[in-house]
């Protein structure tokens, strides 16, 4: 605030905090971000010589229309792309919360996917060892405390030593990268000359309802649980206290160091499930597990401010847009990867409308003496 | 003693594209903005710095382009994270998508099923390495210090000016004043709006010619969709930490990183086998353990910039 009478400089246009909006006004603006990024998409797409609405429709339709033989064939593959990305995006959302800025999604998914990948190997080796209806579950817990374990570390050093997380948990997505590259050129490693470890055992194939993955029930049972731990539980209300300020956390009492510990090896804990998801989805451990969603998972859960019904929308948007280009890509010739540009450029504009829910730009009077 | 020069050599080929990269995050960084868009930036100067030298023949012009595509994404960084305040890491990982998708799509474009597009003869002899007269045939030194393509000795030459400009020019110094505590440099007169823009820019255009390496020289100048920079921009944020904001560090730090992906290669089988994963995991685990002593030492020399990854509200001080 300028006082009145200083000689200050007053700038042309300055910001400034504003009363809260309403929720009304909040939809509306997000759907203002949206529509601001189809129009600038469907530039880039006009720039490139291709029809916006053409391309708009075609990658709707690949990640909808199935063939004859089977309706819902799109339907499926789009949700293969779906659940990894709304439980990482729960998963990370924890940490957030608390302003814990896990950025080792990557590494904690690849984690819990080797971890799992453990107990499929063996019950690969020994066929019918395991039934399957205990394999599936133990390979569960497998994963789970594998990415736990994983986002414990950087916790126990933040806590400790006060190591900047944000850079731990980047540089642990590199070295669980390359573990994984290890395993599976190295000891894991079933074919000769190729970083393949084979096809698991169909003890440890994930289970299919009615042509659906199992884990798509996984992802609406954490969708439940995320929100009602948050919003209705004590751990969840103390990670809300730590995250808005450490020093309150403590003078009411609660054990700072503990909840950090706890919601960190929660948080890594459902990143490591989706490592399990993958391979016991796609039969098998690669380099390419993670398809980038311990990253995108990031921008999900911010662009939802940790709402979990938020975030079903977006990855539902997001998953829709990776499998809609994929097909569009055979079909008009523009590549696959125009997914990451629509994403990219549907984030920026709500990052950038994210403003306009804080604060509000004043512009200079022209009689400069009037009041605020 | 032919082999270690061939390796040195090597190391130093291989490193010089992370020394971009490491510069351009270390000035991004010294204002205060953790900017996680390197991997995007330099993949937006690698498509923008290989097009055009495609269609000029001209690494002025392609060098050029690639500072200014890659400063263009960083700026709109910039706006968003100093102008709008939003969240640095969601907005750089955003640019890092972005950047990547809209290098490959116009890459896309710009191939055909049965040509790859390829730089000219001519300028893919500016870009190989020198060849002085005298200088470049006295044995071993000659190799090692004058053989190198003109970009090399400009990544140096560009770190050592900025290692200056940091610790030896007042400008420097109130940059940094911004990085660490934006309050009290606004309150000493600096006008941190401006300066963090013109760092940010600057370190994202820089990364850019990092990108045009690879595109042009690592990639032998022939654009492949699949992997022209290949994470080398995440490899870059965690030279930052082990060169600890310190430009001629990255020097250094480069070289470290850039003999490890060299080192397997030249390492006799008889001597010790490592696995190549492990080989590239070591800078990473270094990096880690670095970060980690930092933090226990609680060094002030050696810290990211305080108010790093913070955005700065005037009227919230």
């Amino acid at each position: 605030m300028i006082a009145n009478g200083t000689r200050t400089h007053e700038p042309l246009v300055r910001i400034a905090k504003r009363r809260e909006r309403s929720r009304a006004e909040l939809i509306l603006l997000r759907a203002a971000a949206f529509l601001l990024a189809i129009v600038a998409g469907g530039a880039f797409i006009a720039l490139l010589g291709h029809s916006p609405i053409e391309v708009y429709a075609e990658i709707f339709k690949g990640a909808f229309a199935g063939n004859k033989r089977d309706p819902l064939s799109a339907v499926k593959q789009t949700l293969v792309f779906f659940v990894p990305l709304i439980v990482t995006s729960l998963g990370l959302s924890l940490a957030f919360r608390m302003k814990f800025w896990n950025i080792g999604g990557e590494g904690q998914i690849i984690m819990g996917g080797i971890f799992a990948t453990i107990f499929a190997l063996y019950s690969t080796d020994n066929p019918g060892a395991i039934p399957s209806f205990i394999l599936l579950p133990l390979m569960f817990v497998a994963g789970a405390l594998g990415g736990g374990l994983m986002a414990l570390l950087p916790a126990i050093f933040k806590i400790k030593f006060g190591t900047n997380e944000t850079l731990f948990t980047l540089m642990l997505n590199y070295i669980a990268l390359y573990f994984l590259k290890y395993l599976v050129s190295g000891p894991w490693q079933r074919t000769p000359g190729f970083a393949s470890i084979g096809n698991f055992d169909k003890s440890a194939r994930m289970w299919e309802i009615g042509g659906f993955h199992a884990s798509l029930l996984v992802a609406a049972a954490l969708v439940i649980f995320v929100h009602f731990y948050i919003k209705k539980s004590k751990q969840g209300y103390e990670i809300s206290v730590v995250g808005e300020s450490q020093p309150t956390a403590r003078y009411a009492g609660m054990n700072v160091g503990k909840i950090i510990l706890r919601t960190m090896f929660l948080s890594g804990a459902i990143c490591g499930m989706v490592g399990m998801i993958k391979v016991s989805s796609t039969y098998t451990l690669t380099e390419g597990i993670t398809g980038g969603v311990g990253f995108t998972g990031i921008t999900v859960a911010w662009l939802s401010q940790f709402n979990a019904l938020g975030m079903v929308l977006v990855s539902l948007l997001f998953a829709i847009l990776q499998k809609g280009s994929s097909v569009m890509q055979t079909s008009l010739g523009l590549s696959a990867d125009a997914s990451n540009v629509l994403q990219g450029i549907i984030l920026f504009s709500f990052l950038g409308t994210e403003f306009f829910t804080r604060y509000k730009f004043v512009f200079k009077k022209n009689n400069s003496k009037e009041k605020e | 003693m032919d082999a270690f020069i061939n390796f040195l050599y090597a190391a130093i080929i291989s490193a010089t594209p992370l020394l971009f990269g490491t510069l351009g995050e270390i000035i991004t960084e010294k204002v205060g903005n953790l900017n996680l868009g390197v991997e995007g930036m330099m993949w937006l100067g690698a498509f923008s710095g290989f097009y055009v030298a495609f269609k000029t023949d001209s690494l002025l012009l392609s060098l050029v382009a690639s500072f200014a595509f890659a400063a263009l994404g960083a700026a709109l960084y910039a706006f968003l994270t100093i102008t709008l305040r939003a969240n640095q890491n969601v907005t750089g990982l955003t640019l890092t998508t972005f950047g990547i998708g809209i290098a490959k799509v116009l890459g896309y474009a710009m191939t055909s099923v049965t040509k790859q597009p390829q730089i000219s003869d001519s300028l893919n002899q500016k870009v190989s390495a020198l060849n002085l007269p005298f200088l470049t045939n006295i044995p071993y030194v000659g190799k090692l210090l004058f053989n190198y393509n003109i970009l090399v000795y400009f990544a140096v030459i560009l770190s050592v000016l900025f290692y200056l400009y940091f610790k030896h020019t007042k400008r420097g110094l109130n940059v940094r004043a911004v990085g660490e505590n934006p309050a009290a440099a606004d309150a000493a007169g600096i006008n941190v709006t401006v300066q963090k823009y013109i760092h940010v820019i600057l370190g994202g255009g820089i990364c850019g010619i990092g990108g045009a390496y690879m595109s042009l020289i690592s990639g032998n100048g022939t654009w492949h969709s699949g992997g022209v920079v290949n994470g080398y921009g995440w490899i870059a944020v965690a030279l930052v930490i082990f060169a600890s904001w310190n430009p001629a560090r990255a020097i250094v730090g480069s070289l470290i990183f850039g003999m490890f992906a060299s080192l397997q290669n030249y390492v006799p089988a008889s001597v010790v086998t490592l696995p190549t994963p492990i080989y590239q995991m070591l800078p990473f685990l270094l990096t880690t353990i670095v970060l980690i002593i930092t933090s226990i030492r609680k060094s002030k020399e050696n810290q990211q910039p305080a108010s790093c990854g913070l955005n700065y509200f005037r009227e919230e001080r």
